[in-house]
This record gives structure tokens, sequence and C-alpha cells, in this order.
């Protein structure tokens, strides 16, 4: 990929809100037509980097600059080519649907003759025409979501910030607004979203997992996962309590999935064994086998590096 | 950056929709003048008749009987009570039950005659001033024209007062004009301070803030409804002031109108200037409250301006609404024109310009 493809670029970007670092020194690349994924607890610092990348903060240091233009000096030529879906529903609730995508569409500056048939198209493609004249107040969940979406995407932004945009939905419209996010990246959009659901996580085309203001790990899902810098096992007992108990010093994480436990080792070699003689040592009847990891994995991995640093 | 009309207008729109749906708020801009105006037309009467009070009549002659017949007459005594002891007013008036009464001395006919002797005595309840202000009245009715004929001399007053703009002492005429600036306080300070802190705590600033919308025109097109509001109130005041009280519009009606436009504005720099020092709507109704306390109290509406010490009334004329009421009463009343009054005008554009700058100034910093 040339350069001319980086919608975002960062270098060593921090936010300080008086003595509490809450984005510490990162560095990002985000290339055009990517779905990028922000992986994190509440309060790892994604939303903050999203306002920062928007240039509505004003970074204590770094750089940034999105589509060419530097944050947050150009920030007002971004907002008319960038999309923004906020985290809590901020739209008008006693505004109808239509009313609301209509207002919004007058703000981002499109022709007056064009809003019009803009909105109705975007009626049509976000499943909202049944319930266009509903107040936005009476929807629900689901539909809130995609009046969001539809209305970030009016100006047909070529960048799309979306801060957590499905932790108040059921997970049949998760799956069909993932539909939409990714029909989106097919026209060219580049999508940022932050997600703290690792299925979600792992549908990005690449991502980055952020813990407590810095960026602990990032690549595409396959490499994280491929890339473990440890070993992933299953412990099956007939006392899995028991055997997460004698397991927990000597690993770095343990967790049970139903009747078995799941087990994190650091390290490539040797996991099988050695957990297999401390559970042998401790007299817990029990066999071990090595499983694929998954992002979960990947992201417990990081964040316990991090607690070591 | 440019402004833009569209996006003023997009706001100005989506406002006026809000506003449409606000069922309370609505009610609250024609509901608030109509009861105003009712209360203070005829409820708030300072002329203050039929007040309960005693008779003692000790005299008992037909001179003293044409006397409280007379008294009668004048509807601003009900005598209630007859009493035969100078004790049971005292109970009367400790018990509340009466606010005055009048003695009528054993020896009437003797001082009616005497020229420099009162003939009656009148008590009253000196912890009540608007009967204070009433009784006094009694003292330049035709009762005295009875007592006078009695008395061998007929001096006529020594000040003899001509009541311009006002001669039949009606009430509304000093209330109802100045209540155009009381209404266009209580509804423009508080509605632009809520609509402005509404968006912040309903979190549509968050979706705001990602738009070309700039600070300057979400702040217009918030306002211009406003604007529009106060005009129509302003009209809604007049009205029902020229209909149901007869207060005349003796000025011009567009000085009046111009008038009322320089007080929203300085009312509209309040409100902006609150919105700015407030989180919450609720926040924002209490400051707009605060701040229409002292402008009530020392605007020379409720209590007379040149009553006040010299303090208060150099606090006075720094508040808008002391302004408005003058323009107004003006205007309305002695047909005063802009040449007349400029100074009051001049003072309300200076106030909403001060605050403007201040909550201007203050709105950039907060963006940082």
């Amino acid at each position: 990929m040339n350069d001319r493809d980086i919608v975002i670029k960062t270098r060593g970007l921090t936010q300080r809100f008086g003595d509490k670092t809450a984005v510490n020194a990162i560095d990002l690349t985000i290339h055009r037509g990517e779905v990028y994924g922000f992986l994190g607890p509440n309060g790892s610092g994604k939303s903050t980097t999203i306002r920062l990348l928007c240039g509505l903060l004003m970074p204590t240091a770094g750089e940034i600059e999105v589509l060419g233009l530097r944050m947050p000096q150009e920030a007002e030529l971004l907002k008319r080519r960038c999309g923004y879906m906020t985290q809590k529903f901020s739209l008008y609730e006693d505004l109808s649907v239509t009313e609301n995508m209509t207002f919004a569409a007058q703000i981002y500056g499109l022709n007056p003759s064009s809003v019009k048939k803009r909105v109705n198209e975007l009626l049509e493609i976000y499943w909202l025409d049944e319930i266009r004249d509903q107040m936005a107040g009476t929807l629900s969940g689901g539909q809130k979501q995609r009046l969001a979406l539809a209305t970030s995407v009016l100006h047909k932004p070529e960048l799309l910030f979306l801060d957590e945009p499905t932790s108040a939905v059921d997970p049949e419209s998760r799956r069909d607004f993932w539909d939409s996010l990714f029909a989106l990246a097919d026209q060219g959009t580049t999508l940022l979203v932050s997600t703290h659901y690792m299925d979600e996580a792992e549908r990005c085309h690449r991502l980055a997992i952020l813990d407590r203001g810095n960026l602990v790990a990032n690549g595409s899902p396959q490499e994280l996962m491929s890339q473990l810098p440890g070993q992933v096992l299953l412990v099956d007992s007939p006392t899995p309590r028991l055997a997460q108990h004698t397991l927990k010093p000597g690993v770095l994480e343990t967790a049970q999935v139903g009747a078995s436990i799941r087990v994190l080792t650091a390290g490539h070699d040797h996991g099988v064994e050695h957990v297999q003689a401390l559970l042998n040592r401790a007299n817990v009847t029990a066999r071990v086998r090595e499983t694929q990891p998954n992002l979960e994995d990947v992201f417990v991995m990081a964040t316990r590096q991090q607690e070591n640093k | 950056m440019k402004m833009s009309l569209m996006r003023i207008y997009a706001m100005y729109t989506k406002e006026l929709r809000q506003l449409r749906r606000d069922k309370l708020t609505f009610a609250m801009i024609v509901g608030m003048p109509v009861l105003l105006v009712m209360l203070f037309g005829f409820a708030m009467n300072n002329d203050v008749r039929h007040i309960n009070a005693a008779l003692l009549d000790e005299s008992q002659t037909s001179n003293s009987r044409e006397l409280v017949g007379e008294i009668n007459q004048s509807q601003i005594f009900t005598f209630k009570y007859q009493v035969a002891t100078q004790k049971e007013i005292e109970a009367l008036f400790r018990s509340g039950k009466i606010s005055a009464a009048l003695v009528i001395p054993v020896d009437f006919e003797r001082r009616l005659a005497q020229a420099d002797q009162s003939a009656v005595q009148l008590m009253l309840d000196g912890t009540d001033q608007s009967v204070q202000g009433s009784a006094r009245q009694l003292v330049t009715m035709p009762i005295n024209t009875i007592l006078r004929e009695h008395r061998s001399s007929n001096p006529s007053p020594p000040v003899a007062i001509l009541n311009l703009y006002n001669p039949q002492h009606l009430a509304p005429l000093n209330s109802i004009p100045g209540l155009v600036g009381i209404v266009l306080t209580m509804s423009l300070v508080m509605f632009t301070s809520e609509a402005l802190v509404r968006e912040r705590e309903r979190g549509n600033l968050e979706f705001l803030i990602t738009t070309p919308l700039s600070p300057a025109e979400l702040v217009l097109g918030k306002v211009l409804p406003l604007i529009g509001i106060g005009l129509i109130q302003t009209a809604l005041v007049v009205c029902l002031g020229v209909i149901i009280f007869s207060v005349p519009v003796r000025g011009s009606v567009i000085e009046l109108y111009i008038a009322a436009l320089f007080y929203i504005f300085a009312s509209v720099g309040l409100g902006i200037f609150i919105s700015t020092t407030v989180q919450t709507q609720f926040q924002a109704m209490q400051m707009s409250i605060f701040s229409f306390l002292p402008q009530l109290m020392l605007s020379g509406y409720q209590f007379p301006f040149a009553g006040m010490p010299p303090a208060a009334q150099w606090i006075g004329e720094m508040l808008p609404l002391t302004h408005i009421i003058r323009l107004v009463r003006g205007i309305m009343l002695r047909s005063s024109t802009f040449m007349d009054m400029w100074p009051d005008y001049l003072a309300l554009f200076v106030f909403g310009m001060v605050l403007l700058t201040i909550a201007i100034l203050r709105f950039r910093k907060r963006l940082d």
C-alpha cells in the first residue's frame, strides 16, 4: 500500500486530563477502505482517541493527520468529510426520523434540492421507511442505531467514526448493522469502530487493542491470534472449580467454560505437560489438551503483558 | 468561518418544531401573559375598597348619621361592626377583623363648629400600607364638604393636585404597561438560557460538535424563534390591556415594538450569558428566576423608584427592566417619542451588548 491510501496517521498521540493519562503515546496507521477496530474495556481510551482523531480535543502531545488534514487545526474542514456516530444516541428524540435526517442534511450543507432525495434513499437502505414519521424517542435500540448510522452518512463521508455503536442493541440487529458497515467499506468508506465485544472485533480487517490508554497490540485478528505469545489449553476435569483453583497461581489466566477450564500460559512450549504436572501434584483428576487461541485470549495476553511492564 | 443561512434556517425550523411539541412551554408563552394581565388587572389593585371597619358613634346625631352614610357611599369602608366602646375596637383590631375604625365623639356637634379641631377620628391598621393609602383618600372625598359646611371658614386645600395621564386613578393604567417588561423578562431570559443548555443536557451537543455547525449559527438559530415569541407576547399584553382594561396606546405602536425589540435583545443577552454559567436546564431556570427578582424589586414596577435610597436607584438604573417599564409607560400613556426617551433605549442596548460580549468570550473558552 502506498502513502496515498493512508487515511489516519498518528505519532506519539497523548492526551492527559489533569494527572490522568487517557491516551498514552499511540502510533496508528489506518488505510482507506478498512474496517478498523478499537478493542478495549470501558475507560481504555477508545472514545478519547476517536475524539482526538476528529479534532474535537486538543492533544497534550503528538501529531495527527486525518485525510491529509492536520488535527485539530483543520478540524472544520474534516467535519464535512467525515461522519461520527456517537456512543449514546445524540439525535433529537422529539423529532421524527425524517425530521432528524433533514435537519442533519441541512446542517451538513447538502444542496436543498437534493436533501429530500438523499434522505429517501437512506430511509430505504437502512429500512427506516416504515417508521419515517415516528418520533426518534419512541424507536427501539436497533432502529435508533440505524437512524444514527443513516444520519452520519448523509453527506457521503470518506471516513466514518463509530463509538461503541452496538452497545444498546440485540444480537440480530448487531449482525444486520455489521452487514451495513461492510457495505459502506465496499464503497470505499474507511470505518473506525470501537467496541468491547470480541466477536465484533474479530470481524474487523484490522484492530488495535487498547488498555488504560496504551495501544497493547495491533494487526489483523488472524495475525494476532496466530502470533499469540503463549498457549491456550483446555482442562477437562470432574472437579473443574478445584482444577481452576489449583492452576490459578501458576498460569496467566483461567476461566471456566462449561465443564472445562480454559487456561492461558505464557510461552509456546510444554504448556500441556506443565499444566498436567501441576494438576497431578495437587491430586486433581484432569485431562489437558491444547486448543486454538481466540481474540479474547489475545486481549487477555496483551493486557497482562502491559501490567507486567 | 462564513455563517451559513442554510444552517441557521435548519436550526430555526428545528427549534420551532420542538417548541410546537413542547406543550408546556407553548402553553407558557401564551398562558403567562394572559394570567399576569388578568392578575394585575383585576386582582392586584392598589385602589383598595371595602375595607372592613368598625363604627363607634357616641354622638348619635343626624349629622353623624349623615356622615356615616356618605362614607358608606364612598365604598372605601364597610362598617361591619357597630360598637359601643373603645375597648371593643381594640379587640377587633387585634383579631384582624377590621383594618379601620371611625370614632365619632360625644361632642361631635361642638367640634364641627370649631375650625381648629378635628371633628372625628379615623383609626387605621398601620401594618398595612395599602389601607393607609386608601384611607387617605377619605380626606379628599366629598364627606369633607359635609364637615366643612358646618365650619365658619371654608378653606380650600393648600395644594391642588392635577393628575395627568391617569385622572381617574385607574390601577390598570399603572400595572398593565409595565407588564410588557415583566412578561418578556420571565419568559425570554428563561427560554433563552434553557434553549442553549438543552442540547448539552440531552446529549445532542455530542452530535452537533461533529457537524460543521458553528457556535454563532447555533445561537442565532435558537434565538430567532425567541425574538418572535417576545413580539407575540408584547402584542398579547398590549391587546388584552387595551380590550379588557381600556389602557390607551397614546404613542406610536411602531415605537412600542421597537422598544420591545431593544428589551428582547437585552433579555436574550442575559439568557445567553446565564446559559454559559450553568450545566442543566434546571439550573438555567433557577438562575433566570434569581436574576429576575432584583429586577422586579428595583425596577420601579412594584415599589416607586423615587422611594428607594440612591444606591438602590443606581442599581435599578443598571437593570434592563427599569428601562423597558419607563419606555412602555412613556409610549403608551404619555405618547413619548424616541427623542424623549433615547437614554432608555441606549441603556438597553448597552446592557445587551455587554452581556453578549461576556457570553461570547466565555463560550470560546469552554470549547477548548
